[in-house]
């Protein structure tokens, strides 16, 4: 019976996770993976990332962009192993793999080498580094096939909602307007003309903008008869100083990280910024007020939500802490070309990871139908 | 509720008002519909009553709207919300987020509601619309009944004391459109909403509504009625309407059940007629013709302008042909036909039945072949086992709900779908293998959207590149177009042609290429009355010399009137396959108004009932 109650529910509008959940969940994976290069963390961040997404992620079509993450991920690898092998790498090494005929380069483009010999340790430290990129990729393709984008777009302060609706009508475009490519090759096809070719990417390219502004023409008239835009009068003193805030937030905020980023303003830089941030955070609060929006059924923060987050969390801390702790285990050495050693501790942490697949609301069962 | 004074609209200063002298008032709780031929201005009408016309549009608007005592001179649409619910033809167009639920609830987080009024008026709505198992499902999945629906709903959540709704039933089938006008009869009966809707589709409104406003044509007033009045007198008027008038019943019936509780007359004055004995093509067909069989020689048939190749073997020896036509006269034949699992015996054409005098016994060979046809789609399989033989010069009307797999079908005719099983074969060719430069003179297909076809700034243009794509002699196009839309000029834009026009331009560029075999994707949506019945004779014409011809519809009364045979589709399945008044007669959802009313009889189309009692009475 306890093993029933302790079960993650079905989810459902009422108990979904919070969207936010799922991206702190998925940037503290990726926060660990920029900290290591050691491939069999990187491994384990990446098969952790894929399972909790195999367990956790519904039919909805951004669940699917997952897949496409790990290709890019791929690419990112295959790129790098090029670049390496022809570009040549400051990575002294003695294993000699083979030798490219070497581009003779004149006297001002010195430091630059096309071609020439390529040694095993050059192309290992490419792929241990393209290798830390991909799993990057692949963290953030996990939070995109498990959060909902307009969920999460949805959790924005008030006065943000504005552009946040403009992105979900953007997205409910694409879709729509890879729909009106595929009918007007069809149509091309009816008309006996092949569906492929320059002339016809140009003769399908104005009908496809043209449907695409008359399309948002429509939504924009639907949106407009529905009470979009409808506004609250608010006080010229409010008015003002909402603008005052955000704009001197702003500047906070710019001044702010040219200190922390120019040696000599350290000092400063932070105290700043981080004044500037309420500054402007304040001001978009106030500015909320002018809206006299409410909110359908928003996304709760619950317990699940801080497991979540705190998974991804933990992830980071504890690979952070091991990272100033252990250094060579994290970063394995290619010079001299050594296997990589699967430090116990940081592996065991990078687990913690794993929670959300058994603590996040399970997507329901899709029943098949029979064929 | 609604109060127009003297109302005019212009778009543009020259031009004279779309809509001019409207003065009316309409009364709170009432179901109002809007008729006339389409361009008259209803939408620019129904436009003013939520103030999208013209904050929106732009235009100059002369007199006063008022709703619920409101100016919408001075209410932007925005500030007219609570009290407006606008759904437009496209539900597509409408929609702002991506699940039911949100988007029911999307109008009022606009107006600021309190959390919990939402949350119990999106409960109540999607009761009310039947939408409860649907309310986490992203839109874009949705049929097209279910997104109108959707639609209404969430215009319906802030409740508004006024819905406008501009053709709500035009894309859905008969069934989904009976859906939602029993949601809107129950918003009037049940929540005293007033609700004015634009309707081209009458025979599927009008029985519901209090009052009917008629624009007669471009720019005059409008007269407003108790719809019996109106309609005895509207130039756009349903089938009932038309019996009605015809066999002199006043008041005039205005649902197929007032209709039936008059006609125990006229079926007994009918009883003795044949409707085979009028020109329908289908009959006509079978009858008299029968003991002198198709002889259908190339060269007649290239006479009367059938693109068929000469140099493809037409005719194809059957056993059978002969007895089958000779059976084909009376219903024991076509039954015997059908036992037999033959198809129609391939009707000839009736020109050239007419002028027999080939030497070939035999029947033409079908246009197209269809054996075994699946079509799977991911986990989808929108088509399982279909079967379907076209012959030249007939008309097969492919019915079935939204989704049943008929533009599927199509498509495979065509080639643009690869089958997963089964064969398909038009002219002897696989179409999903034939370059379409070949395809186009073997099979053309006029899409749902016609103007998916057109590239040009001109018609003429659109002409000369349609004449290359085919390989046509130069003017061909052109001359088809002449035909088919009398008065065009050279240079008008497509763009600025009426839906009717342009559906006829998309036919003559795919008739080009000269066909043999026409597909047509629900051509009348959007179309008045008259531009039904034009297109009608066109396509009775085009049967008439020889084209085979595929529509799928969901017009009931365009099937009865235009289809040899009616083929229902359903999930994928052909569940029906026959003459027309033996699918569609028996059929609630499929049979048109006229049979309704008459049935048991086998009436189809107010046409024939007209000469039928034409016959009689001379």
């Amino acid at each position: 019976m306890t093993s029933m109650t302790l079960r993650a529910p079905q989810a459902g509008r009422s108990n979904a996770l919070h969207a936010g959940a799922w991206w702190l969940w998925a940037l503290g994976l990726a926060a660990a993976a920029s900290r290591t290069t050691n491939p069999l963390l990187l491994g384990m961040l990446v098969g952790v990332a894929g399972y909790v997404v195999a367990a956790r992620r519904t039919d909805a079509p951004w669940a699917r962009s997952y897949g496409a993450f790990v290709k890019l991920g791929l690419l990112v690898i295959g790129i790098r192993l090029v670049f390496s092998t022809f570009l040549g790498s400051p990575i002294p090494g003695t294993h000699t793999l083979f030798t490219l005929p070497e581009v003779p380069l004149p006297g001002w483009a010195q430091g630059v080498r096309i071609g020439g010999r390529v040694t095993a340790e050059q192309l290992v430290f490419a792929l241990y580094d393209g290798a830390k990129l991909a799993t990057l990729l692949i963290c953030v393709g996990a939070a995109n096939a498990l959060a909902n984008p307009a969920r999460l777009l949805k959790s924005l302060p008030g006065a943000l909602y504005e552009a946040g609706v403009a992105v979900v009508v953007a997205m409910t475009f694409a879709p729509n307007m890879v729909a009106d490519v595929v009918r007007l090759r069809t149509a091309r096809r009816l008309r006996g003309r092949p569906t492929g070719g320059v002339g016809a990417v140009l003769q399908i390219g104005l009908p496809v903008l043209e449907g695409a502004l008359e399309r948002s023409v429509a939504v924009a008239a639907s949106m407009d008869a529905r009470g979009y835009g409808r506004t609250a009068r608010v006080p010229p003193s409010v008015r003002h100083t909402t603008t005052a805030l955000t704009l001197g937030g702003l500047l906070g905020v710019c001044a702010g990280s040219y200190g922390l980023l120019a040696a000599e303003g350290a000092a400063y830089g932070l105290p700043v910024m981080a004044g500037g941030l309420v500054a402007a955070l304040a001001g978009l609060r106030l500015g909320g007020r002018r809206s006299v929006r409410t909110r359908y059924r928003p996304d709760a923060w619950g317990v699940r939500a801080w497991l979540v987050a705190g998974s991804g969390a933990a992830v980071a801390a504890l690979m952070i802490w091991a990272a100033t702790a252990d250094p060579e285990a994290l970063h394995p050495g290619v010079i001299p070309l050594v296997a990589p050693e699967f430090p116990l501790w940081p592996a065991a942490s990078v687990l913690i990871g794993l929670l959300p697949a058994f603590v996040a609301p399970a997507p329901p069962v899709v029943k098949e139908t029979p064929q | 509720m609604i109060r127009f004074e003297n109302v005019s609209v212009s778009y543009d200063d020259a031009a004279p008002p779309v809509i001019r002298g409207v003065d009316l008032t309409v009364p709170e709780g009432e179901l109002v519909l809007l008729v006339g031929p389409s361009g008259v201005g209803k939408s620019t009408l129904l436009g003013t009553v939520s103030g999208l016309v013209p904050h929106f549009t732009g235009g100059t608007l002369r007199g006063r709207v008022t709703v619920d005592g409101r100016d919408t001179r001075t209410h932007k649409p925005r500030e007219l919300a609570d009290l407006v619910g606008t759904v437009g033809q496209d539900p597509l167009a409408h929609f702002v987020t991506d699940t039911v639920e949100d988007e029911l609830a999307y109008g009022m987080e606009s107006l600021g509601l309190a959390p919990d009024v939402m949350r119990r008026r999106v409960e109540e709505t999607l009761d009310l619309l039947g939408l409860a198992e649907l309310r986490d499902r992203p839109i874009a999945t949705l049929s097209g009944g279910q997104q109108q629906r959707v639609a209404i709903g969430s215009v319906l959540t802030p409740h508004p004391k006024v819905l406008v709704l501009d053709e709500p039933t035009s894309a859905l089938d008969p069934a989904a459109a009976e859906e939602v006008l029993a949601v809107l009869q129950r918003l009037v009966h049940d929540l005293g909403t007033t609700v004015l809707l634009a309707e081209h589709r009458l025979e599927r409104v009008v029985q519901y509504a209090d009052q009917v406003i008629l624009l007669p044509g471009a720019g005059e007033a409008p007269r407003m009625g108790a719809p019996a009045d109106i309609m005895a007198a509207s130039p756009v008027h349903p089938p009932v309407v038309a019996l009605g008038r015809l066999a002199g019943w006043t008041p005039l019936p205005l649902s197929v059940r007032d209709a039936r509780r008059r006609a125990t007359d006229l079926r007994t004055r009918l009883a003795d007629a044949e409707p085979g004995a009028v020109p329908h093509p289908a009959p006509s067909r079978n009858r008299g013709s029968a003991p002198d069989p198709a002889p259908q020689t190339p060269e007649r048939l290239t006479a009367s302008g059938t693109p068929q190749d000469p140099a493809r073997p037409a005719f194809e020896d059957r056993g059978s042909g002969g007895g089958a036509h000779s059976f084909g006269k009376g219903r024991v034949g076509e039954k015997l036909a059908r036992l037999l699992g033959r198809r129609r015996p391939e009707p000839p054409s009736a020109e050239a039945t007419g002028t027999g005098t080939g030497t070939t016994e035999a029947t033409p060979t079908a246009v197209a072949t269809v054996t075994a046809l699946g079509v799977r789609r991911a986990r989808v399989e929108a088509l399982r086992r279909v079967a379907l033989t076209v012959s030249p010069g007939e008309t097969i009307a492919l019915m079935g709900r939204n989704g049943a797999g008929k533009s599927t079908l199509l498509a495979a005719l065509v080639g643009m779908i690869e089958p997963t099983s089964g064969t398909v074969t038009v002219g002897g060719r696989t179409p999903h293998r034939t370059r379409p430069r070949d395809m186009v003179r073997e099979v053309g297909l006029v899409p749902q959207e016609p103007r998916d076809l057109l590239y040009a700034d001109t018609v003429a243009a659109e002409c000369a590149a349609a004449d290359s794509d085919a390989g046509a002699e130069p003017g061909a196009c052109r001359a088809l177009v002449a035909d088919l839309l009398p008065g065009i000029q050279d240079d008008t834009h497509p763009r600025d042609l009426s839906e009717g026009q342009r559906l006829a331009l998309a036919l003559a560029i795919v008739l080009t290429g000269r066909p043999p075999l026409l597909l047509l994707d629900e051509p009348t949506r959007g179309l008045d009355y008259a531009a039904k019945s034009r297109l009608v004779g066109v396509v009775r014409e085009l049967a008439a010399r020889g084209h085979a011809i595929v529509l799928a519809t969901h017009d009931v009364e365009l099937a009865a009137e235009l289809a040899h045979r009616v083929v229902i589709l359903a999930d994928g399945e052909v569940v029906a396959d026959g003459p027309t008044a033996e699918v569609v007669v028996s059929s609630p959802a499929f049979a048109p108004q006229t049979a309704k009313i008459l049935a048991p009889q086998k009436w189809l189309t107010v046409t024939q009932v007209r000469d039928a009692l034409g016959g009689t009475t001379a």
